[in-house]
């Protein structure tokens, strides 16, 4: 049977193109994806992974609210001129508490994984309520709003732990009754700030991976 | 019913589909020019957070792939399956609810995306609600496009139907797999995936959007259009079912190429990539196809200009299907990785091959639709030129921004020092977001002249009745 007579039959049959197109298509995903789904190395802490508290996940929640990963990654290769601007590359066990990642794909501003600590808190506020004060060149977005809105608002705390708690995230149960009172007087612009501060301070030199 | 009323064919749908599609064109790239500007004029977003770069940029991605593009390939696939199936679509009531269901989805989806509800997962920004409904639609969508296919007269299911069904299964597919998350609230969920292996699976379903909607769907949309239109048979048929196949295979493999050193296994990285470089054979076997398509056709070139974009998209396709190949070389790719060339790269897709078919097809499909001549034949041709200009200025501009981009990060003294500061470098692309916020006007311009053209060739006029043509017996299903 030549191969042109073979195709005839799916051609000439709905279900057999239909099977037929699920069947090639999903080779590539299963052969890519089962061993990367199934590798413990990529979902098992270690001292470099770091649980975030409270405050950090509400950080980082409004973080993704206002779209920072569009404009910044958080990812920094393993190449000399990257180590030398920002700081160690970033490891596979840094991220395993990250749902989703935000590696990002676009580098419009500088990458933030190891931004932690670089600036001071003060810096960071002005900065997020009119960037050009402190960087004259910037093209970045201001976020005035931040500052007026009380981090409870970005979203209910207790079930988001409780949701993580789900998916394997260990927190105890005072980490979740605590959750609301830990916002208490917290605004979403200080919640941005802490997770900013922590970013990529989970990582030790000395861990030797 | 008398029979020739069951035998009519199901054109107001796609009429419709039509007209939703123009305006969320004009709507998403407006929102793209604006965006540009913001990347030239920060503070033009007013304090408004609304206005912000990081919540309007996923609107306009999204209003482009989901508003502009999937609208279209709605539209076409319902023209193009009841006339290859010689039968109407079927359960018509059904895809009338697809055409309004998406259209209520694409706006209500685009509002919560300013409202700052996203999951951040690239081209998957809509929250679990949204998902579940996209899902829902999606199903609808396929149960009228292969119900139409399984009603078929004609023996032989044609080729442009393969890509669409294809479109429409593997989408599916990525579309639930990736979504997959814990709800949290109405507007919040945490992905059932973390880190590295998110990564994976969000870069599986985001090359493939681009592989099977934006490439694959589009190309149904060539293997109807293009030989309908040139009125030659396409020229090779088996090139076409290798082509296909090869394609369906192997551009699921390619998604690792966005996460080029990363933590991500090396081999997954390498595999990736080498997937990639391959795919460039059934990415040019379906471009020299349709080249030979129209060899003897040249010169309706001269007089019509829906087949000037027809051929011009299959010209950036080959393009764009040969700078993504070489751009997942992890060698190109350390240069290229996180800056303006990725964008360019889209854009030479999205402007280049996806827009440029979609124009040249509704230019073709509207005035047969409603049995008149297209309006004015000069502001199509005028449309033409400034979509070249247009695309050809945004890619030339991004291509400068991005390589030097890339090559300044990575630039060091002899002693291993950073050469330049990233504020530096970055204040340093203002000119070449300029030339591109001009490219994005002068290709908006033309795409509002469509949308006058056409509007005033639809204007007043019902949908010709088209039936279903006698089929040759040889050909029929017994």
């Amino acid at each position: 049977m030549s191969g042109l007579s073979i195709h005839r039959k799916i051609e000439e049959n709905t279900g057999l193109l239909i099977f037929g197109i699920l069947f090639v298509s999903a080779i590539g995903g299963l052969v890519q994806l089962l061993p990367v789904l199934n590798q413990e190395s990529l979902e098992t802490a270690t001292e470099n992974s770091r649980l975030y508290n409270a405050v950090e996940l509400t950080g980082r929640d409004i973080y993704i609210r206002e779209g920072c990963h569009v404009c910044h990654t958080q990812q920094v290769r393993p190449l000399i001129a990257e180590v030398e601007r920002y700081g160690p590359y970033s490891r596979a066990d840094e991220f395993v508490y990250d749902r989703p990642f935000l590696w990002g794909s676009k580098r419009t501003g500088p990458d933030l994984h190891r931004l932690g600590g670089k600036f001071s808190d003060d810096w960071h506020r002005i900065h997020l309520i009119d960037p050009r004060a402190v960087v004259p060149n910037s093209i970045m977005p201001a976020y005035p709003w931040l500052d007026e809105r009380p981090a409870s608002a970005a979203g209910n705390i207790t079930a988001k732990l409780r949701a993580l708690s789900i998916l394997g995230h260990p927190y105890t149960e005072d980490d979740i009754n605590n959750a609301e009172a830990d916002l208490e007087g917290v605004t979403e612009m200080q919640a941005l700030i802490v997770y900013l501060q922590m970013l990529g301070t989970g990582y030790s030199e000395e861990s030797g991976v | 019913m008398d029979q020739s009323s069951q035998n009519t064919y199901h054109d107001k749908v796609v009429i419709r589909l039509i007209q939703f599609s123009i305006f969320w064109a004009v709507a998403a790239m407006l929102a793209g020019v604006y965006l540009s500007a913001e990347l030239v004029w920060p503070w033009i977003d007013f304090g408004q957070f609304w206005l912000s770069f990081g919540r309007l940029r996923p609107l306009h991605t999204n209003g482009i792939i989901f508003g502009f593009g999937v609208s279209a390939l709605m539209a076409t696939a319902f023209y193009s399956v009841q006339r290859t199936s010689h039968t109407p679509l079927f359960l018509p009531k059904l895809a009338w609810f697809c055409c309004w269901a998406w259209q209520l989805l694409v706006l209500l989806g685009g509002l919560s995306l300013l409202a700052g509800y996203t999951s951040a997962k690239e081209y998957a920004e809509l929250e679990w609600p949204f998902d579940i409904v996209i899902a829902v639609i999606w199903v609808c969508f396929g149960v009228v496009f292969f119900g139409t296919i399984y009603n078929r007269k004609i023996k032989p299911i044609y080729i442009s139907n393969w890509f669409y069904g294809a479109l429409i299964i593997v989408i599916a597919m990525l579309h639930i797999v990736n979504n997959l998350a814990i709800p949290v609230t109405l507007g919040k969920s945490y992905s059932l995936y973390a880190g590295a292996q998110d990564a994976i699976v969000q870069w599986w379903y985001g090359h493939n959007a681009v592989g099977f909607l934006l490439t694959g769907g589009f190309l149904g949309m060539l293997y109807y259009f293009l030989p309908k239109h040139a009125e030659r048979p396409i020229w090779s048929y088996r090139l076409s079912i290798v082509a296909f196949w090869a394609f369906v295979y192997s551009y699921i493999w390619a998604g690792p190429h966005h996460l080029h050193y990363s933590s991500i296994p090396e081999w997954v990285q390498s595999l990736g990539m080498v997937m990639s470089v391959i795919l460039l054979a059934p990415s040019w076997a379906t471009m020299i196809n349709g080249i030979m398509t129209v060899s003897t056709a040249w010169e309706k070139l001269r007089t019509d200009p829906a087949l000037k974009f027809i051929v011009l998209s299959l010209a950036f396709y080959g393009l764009a299907t040969f700078e993504g190949p070489m751009m997942s070389i992890r060698s190109v790719n350390v240069v290229s990785h996180f800056t303006d060339w990725t964008i360019g790269h889209v854009h030479s897709g999205a402007l280049g091959w996806n827009a440029m078919i979609t124009y040249g097809t509704f230019y073709f499909m509207v005035p047969r639709l409603v049995g008149r001549e297209l309006f004015s034949t000069q502001l199509a041709n005028i449309h033409f030129w400034l979509a070249l200009a247009g695309t050809m200025l945004y890619i030339m501009a991004m291509w400068a921004a991005g390589v030097s981009q890339g090559l300044l990060w990575l630039s060091v003294d002899q002693i291993g020092e950073l050469s330049f500061s990233f504020k530096d470098i970055m204040a340093s692309m203002t000119p070449y977001y300029v030339l591109r916020l001009v490219a994005g006007i002068i290709f908006l311009l033309g795409t509002v002249l469509m949308g006058y053209n056409l509007f005033m060739t639809l204007k007043g006029q019902h949908a010709v009745r088209v039936t279903a043509p006698p089929v040759n017996p040889a050909y029929g299903v017994s």
